[in-house]
Formats: C-alpha cells, structure tokens, sequence
C-alpha cells in the first residue's frame, strides 16, 4: 500500500516545527559561529575578512592556551569521579530495600537543584571565614582555616568538588540503566559455581556495564566541556586565571570584550576539540567493547 | 546481593553526602545575621525568618520567582507542543532519513552553549527579543527540544501498534490517530518530558544572563549568581533565595523521582 502525497505532507508537517526550530536556533548559529570567526573583530563597516587570521591569533595567545589546560583538566577530574561515585550510586540503588524510591529521590536532589544554586551554596560551604568545611575540619582553631578558593590548586578543586557533587547522581542514573538490563539468572549461575560477590562483580557487572559506561563516559565528558555556572560564580575564573574555562574566557572574550570575530574562534575550537574528544572515546573504548564480547 | 552492612554503609554514605551540604543551605537561611557571621559558625539555627522577609521584600525575590514560572512554563507547553508531533512522526511513520533526524537531533542536543551564543544573541537582536522573555523562551526551546523529541520517541515506539492501525482501518487520520489514540496512552511519557524540559528551563543560566541585562526581566539562576549586598556577601539572603528557588525542584522529585529517572535514561539507554 502506497501512502498518498496528502499523507507524506502531514508527514513533514509533524516534524516541521521541532526542526525549524533546531534549524534557526541551533544549527544555523553554530554555522554562522564558524563564519564569523572568519571576520574581523567589530561589526560595522570596517568588518573585513580574515580567513584563519583569528586561529593563528589562538595558538600563540599564552591566556587561551592556560584555559584549555583547566578546562582539559576539569573534563578528565571530574568526569572519572563522577563514573567512580556514580557507579557507587548505582550499586546502591540497584538493590532491593525498603524505602529505595525515598533513598533514590534523595540521590537525585543534588542533580535537580539549579547550578547557580549549588555553585553559592559551596562558596558559602568552602568561605575561609564563615564555611562549614573550615569549621568540621578546624574547630575551633580558628587561625588553621584556610581560604580555599585564593589558592589555584584548592579553588579548581572546589570547581570539581561542586561539579561531581551535583552530578554524579546523573552518571549514576546512567549506569543504574545499564545494571537493569543485566539478567538476574547469570548471576545466579555465578553463584552456584561459588563465585564470591567480588568476582561476581569483577567478572559479571563490570563487564556488561561497560557500554552504559561509556555512554555516561561520553555525556558527562560533553557535558564537563561546557562548564560555566560554576566558574562564574564560585571563582569567576580566579584566582588569577587558575580556573578561567574555555567557556568562560570565551564568553569574557565575547560579550565583555564584544570581540565577536575571536570569540566565535575560541567557541569553534572548543567545539572541535570535543568533538575530537567524543570521536577518540567512542573509537577507542568503543570498538574495544565491540571486539571483546564480555563472556 | 551485597553484604547487608555495606549496603547500609552505602546507602547512608549516598543520601548524607547528597543531602548535607543543602541541609546547612537551609539551616543557614533560618539563620539570625549574628549567627550567619559567628567564627567558628553556629550549627542550629534561631528560626529566624528575616532572610527570607530581606529576600522577599528588600531583594524583590517574587518578581524574579514571577519570571522563572514565565519563562520556564512557556519553554515547556511550546517545546511540548512541537516535540509530540515530531517524536509520533518519528518513531511510527516512515520518514526517509529518521534515524538521521534522531541522530542529528542528538548531535545538536550536545552543542556547547557558547558556540550559539554569539549568533543567537545577533538573531535575537534583529528580532528586538534581547531583554524579553520570549527573547530567551526561543533558544530554550531549541535546546531542549532534542531531549523531549528522545524521550518521547521511546514512549511512542512503546506503545502497542494495534490500537493505531485499528484506528486507521476505522478511518482516523494521521492527526486523529495521534491526539486521539496516541497521546492519552502516552501521558506518562508527555508528563516525565515536560518535568525534564521545565527544570532545564528553571536552572539555566547562561542565555539567561546572555539575554535578560534588565533586573525587572531576569530569572532567579541569574538573581542568584548576581545577588550584591551594600557592604558584605548576604549569605543568608542568597541561602533563602535558594531555598526558594529550589523547593519547587525538590517537590517535582519526591513525587515523580521514578518517571524523572526513566526519562533521563531514556536517550541514553534504549536505542
């Protein structure tokens, strides 16, 4: 049976609007981004073509370059605690107990609350002077409190502390997916031959998790990359520029500095670079779960 | 399963760990401002409510409340309104390329913000939306149609083919099918996408504050991130307001916790 061309067009119709607006408000700005990018900084008259000007620009721009490195170093810091605390959460919240839908709406808690509002809440919790971490740490002590974030080291450490306490409920959700599709009789099977919980573990779970793992891998890595709400407000890039993510430098660039033509270049690079990123894990870890077919 | 001791061991690790930190939060906005200021601080608060009177009154907290349910309540019906026919269309019609789409969608869904930023910002100040809700409802609902379109493919692709293709044989169309067979069976599926879409739309900050330069416009994220004092940090303003802007979130998980974890996974998992 031959559908009619009045059918085909309602077709269409259906996915028309969600696409147009995908098209106009996010396809066709990451377009225009890379146009851009090819421009002179300030529009007007005087706007004149570039080519790559902006990117050699990029390679030699010592302040870009330091960004790129936090901004790496935050993606593999906290993607790996996350994967780490998020599959604990799984493990969890996978077994049966009573009162296991309380225990997983609470683990979801920090997942929901708004980022700004996280982001305040461990500024407040890590303040040298009035934060609960000092004072669980130190007491009464109050001359061994430390200022957490005026050291580059302790203030991207908080960055990464607030991004895997937010998150890692949203990793483990990931991975509690992955563990719901693992038959129960293969761990009954296990049991049987005396396999201890470590190797059932070891030898059952982890492999099978392996493509929810990568999955998480991949969302919380793309995710990672665009970290802003928590550097603009807990550290505003500082100190110095100890935690100025590409994302922050290029809305600084940008908006602050309106140097359109060099901050759509930052935006573009930082797009390709997470992609390339994306493109490694999936090749690498990717085909490796293809080749080994867990036992 | 797990040995019983470390089962309790981690649940109570799970939930303090996840729920402390915000817990000192919500002591911290019943605080007095001479206990929000003691060194070494002060663990139980007086039950003061002069944070939140300073947040609402002082701060003109409701203003900011009155434009998140704005923006964030539009963003959900109009991303609704367009994901439901394109996941239906998606997930049972035969459309040349669908998996492109769906591909693409998701592509699209992971675009770091500020690669559109500049762009979106430009579109927006042709159209004369910077500094207008719908200016910023628009780029949400682009964001977060990808995810509503996922998740409400899976639920479609779900559902039982018979009761549409009796349907049809009785002579619905297309649309009929949907809004009359489809749609109620796939509520839940409708429900769990408007959560997810509602609290992206509540939470997010940087558009807002890319394109809402005028306080009586913004939303709370961008108050929050902005909140001055005369002459010191007011932790116990910002904690009320927190408190105020999170309660709402905390109320949507209690209650739907279960569709919230299948919608999130939805995408990831069930291809």
């Amino acid at each position: 049976m031959t559908k009619s061309t009045k059918e085909h067009t309602t077709d269409w119709l259906m996915v028309f609007p969600a696409l147009t607006f995908v098209a106009v408000f996010s396809l066709y700005p990451a377009m225009d981004s890379f146009v851009l990018s090819l421009y002179s900084d300030f529009p007007g008259p005087e706007r004149s073509f570039v080519g790559f000007g902006h990117y050699a620009e990029l390679l030699q721009d010592p302040v870009a370059h330091q960004a790129f490195i936090v901004t790496l170093g935050f993606v593999l810091f906290s993607t790996a605690l996350e994967l780490l605390m998020g599959t604990g959460i799984a493990l969890v919240v996978h077994e049966r107990f009573r009162g296991r839908g309380w225990v997983r709406a609470a683990v979801l808690i920090p997942w929901a609350i708004p980022t700004v509002v996280a982001s305040q809440m461990w500024r407040f919790l890590l303040n040298d002077q009035y934060g609960a971490i000092n004072a669980i740490l130190f007491g009464d002590r109050i001359n061994a409190y430390v200022p957490w974030l005026a050291d580059p080291w302790t203030a991207f450490g908080a960055i990464v502390l607030a991004d895997v306490w937010k998150t890692s409920s949203f990793t483990g959700l990931l991975v509690l997916a992955g563990l719901q599709v693992i038959p129960e009789e293969t761990y009954d099977a296990a049991r049987v031959d005396g396999a201890t919980a470590w190797q059932r573990f070891r030898h059952i779970t982890l492999p099978l998790l392996k493509p929810a793992l990568l999955t998480a891998l991949l969302f919380r890595t793309i995710d990672a990359f665009r970290v802003f709400d928590l550097v603009f407000v807990i550290t505003q890039g500082g100190p110095g520029d100890a935690t100025q993510v590409i994302q922050f430098y290029g809305y600084k660039t940008l908006f602050t500095e309106g140097r359109v033509g060099y901050g759509t270049t930052i935006s573009v690079t930082v797009f390709v670079a997470m992609a390339i990123l994306s493109l490694f894990y999936v090749r690498t870890v990717g085909s490796k779960l293809l080749q080994r077919k867990p036992a | 399963m797990m040995h019983r001791p470390i089962l309790l061991g981690g649940i109570l690790l799970a939930v303090l760990g996840s729920l402390c930190p915000f817990l000192w939060f919500v002591l911290t906005s019943f605080k007095s401002q001479i206990q929000v200021e003691a060194i070494p601080p002060t663990w139980w608060p007086d039950g003061s409510l002069v944070f939140y009177a300073s947040a609402l009154f002082e701060h003109r907290l409701l203003h900011y409340v009155r434009n998140s349910v704005t923006v964030a309540g539009s963003a959900t019906v109009i991303a609704l309104i367009a994901a439901t026919p394109a996941a239906y269309a998606l997930a049972r019609l035969r459309l040349p390329g669908k998996t492109w789409i769906l591909g693409g969608l998701l592509c699209v869904a992971m675009f770091p913000p500020i690669v559109i930023a500049g762009p979106v910002w430009q579109i927006l100040e042709r159209l004369g939306g910077l500094n207008t809700h719908w200016g910023l409802v628009l780029p949400y609902v682009s964001l977060t149609l990808p995810l509503a379109v996922w998740i409400l493919t899976t639920f479609f692709h779900e559902l039982p083919i018979e009761l549409e293709e009796a349907a049809r044989i009785d002579g619905c169309t297309t649309w009929q099918a949907l809004y009359k067979i489809m749609l109620p069976l796939a509520a839940p599926g409708l429900f769990t996408a408007a959560i997810l879409t509602f609290i992206y739309a509540w939470n997010e900050f940087f558009f807002a504050l890319l394109i809402l330069t005028d306080p009586e416009r913004q939303t709370l994220p961008v108050g929050i991130a902005l909140f001055q004092g005369e002459f010191i940090m007011p932790w116990g303003e910002i904690a009320a307001a927190s408190v105020i802007a999170t309660l709402p979130l905390i109320i949507l998980v209690l209650l739907f916790q279960r569709g919230i974890i299948n919608g999130l996974s939805a995408g990831a998992v069930k291809k």
